[in-house]
């Protein structure tokens, strides 16, 4: 066929729509290995550099601490709905294709509100 | 290999625009990908204006229009126009489908039309599938059983055993899931695909066949199956209406549980 070495590559990131499972799929990497580089930093930071939780409480609460901890709060949830759907895929179930349309913006939403509610609750606690 | 941008002799320029010559009031911009093995110019996106007035309702009548009426040098694949034979797979207005079935009323303002993604070029919307029939090929896709008694008469299949290759046995191989998936444009030589992996699940499940525990243990592999990271371009780009993803992930379930 074309041994033509010259052929060139139809083109494919560069044209292919984005639907919401692929958004969610490549998002899921990248949040996961941002999320694995935190929780690396914050036990480094317990375990090496002798940093004990009151210096951990002071830093996140400064407002870049507290920008950053609303973050990672929201990247948590994400990665772990997520992750949910991708059991219930290992398990068999949701790979309908209106469902996993219906999932994946759940999962959205969902991270949201379990952000708010992180934030509520230690709000009270504190 | 991951290589997220187009290597340069791949790069798309602008090509021809060429103006409708009927003066129709219904017209639509139809950008084609074009390259044609005999130049050695990078390929290039022509933008056609085509009168609908006079245009059947399907992206494929519109690239025959095109063909017989205003450029004969465009070149694609067709064959039987009614979405049943899978040549005419391309991706249109960025996802995979056959432009026999897709209607061009469907989308909104000028009409994108590429050939499948991640392909060798043969030429203009037609692309090098070979490396996906050998896959097909690898994985036997016929019924295997011993010679023996079962095989002097008619291998008898209850209703039942017969309904678990429904949304399998209709797969027409147009490429269409294969070739939407990223996991197939990074590692298309090894991974084997939603189109090559849902034809693997078809000879698995068929209870005609002997060797489906050959066939699992076959398909088991980092990168021929656990490529597949369920992101979904398979089953959404799928014009047939199957399930590619589904397929894939009964797979890893049948290999977790067996």
């Amino acid at each position: 066929m074309s041994d033509n070495k010259n052929s060139p590559l139809s083109p494919h990131l560069q044209i292919y729509k984005w639907h919401i499972s692929s958004l969610l799929s490549i998002s899921h990497r990248i949040i996961g290995i941002i999320n694995f580089i935190f929780i690396i930093l914050i036990s480094s930071m317990l375990i090496f550099m002798g940093a004990d939780i009151q210096t951990l409480q002071i830093l996140f609460q400064s407002s870049i601490g507290k920008f950053l901890i609303i973050c990672f709060c929201w990247s948590f949830s994400f990665q772990i709905l997520n992750e949910i759907r991708h059991l219930a895929w290992d398990l068999g179930y949701g790979f309908d294709l209106k469902l996993s349309e219906i999932t994946g913006i759940l999962t959205i939403i969902g991270s949201f509100v379990f952000t708010i509610l992180f934030y509520l609750i230690g709000k009270n606690l504190f | 290999m991951v290589q997220f941008s187009l290597p340069q002799n791949s790069k798309i320029l602008k090509g021809k625009f060429y103006k409708d010559k009927t003066g129709s009031n219904n017209l639509k911009k139809v950008n084609v990908y074009r390259w044609s093995p005999s130049s050695n110019e990078n390929p290039r996106i022509d933008t056609f204006e085509v009168d609908l007035n006079d245009c059947g309702p399907k992206v494929l009548d519109i690239l025959f229009k095109i063909k017989n009426e205003i450029d004969s040098t465009l070149t694609f694949r067709r064959s039987c126009a009614h979405g049943v034979c899978g040549s005419c797979a391309m991706n249109v207005d960025g996802v995979n489908t056959l432009s026999c079935i897709k209607s061009h009323s469907d989308i909104k303002g000028e009409l994108n039309i590429y050939p499948l993604p991640h392909l060798k070029v043969v030429k203009d919307l037609v692309g090098d599938l070979s490396t996906l029939y050998k896959q097909y090929e690898s994985v036997e896709p016929w019924l295997k059983a011993k010679v023996g008694e079962r095989t002097q008469a008619e291998i008898k299949q209850s209703q039942e055993d017969r309904a678990k290759l429904d949304g399998y046995y209709e797969c027409i191989l147009c490429a269409c899931c294969s070739t939407s998936c990223p996991s197939y444009w990074w590692n298309g030589d090894k991974y084997l695909g939603p189109a090559v992996l849902l034809q693997a699940y078809r000879w698995i499940s068929d209870s005609r066949d002997e060797e489906r525990k050959e066939r699992l243990k076959k398909v088991a592999d980092e990168l021929k199956l656990y490529r597949c990271h369920t992101i979904m371009n398979c089953t959404n780009s799928c014009p047939k209406g199957l399930n590619p993803a589904k397929a894939i992930g009964s797979i890893k379930k049948m290999l977790a549980t067996s």
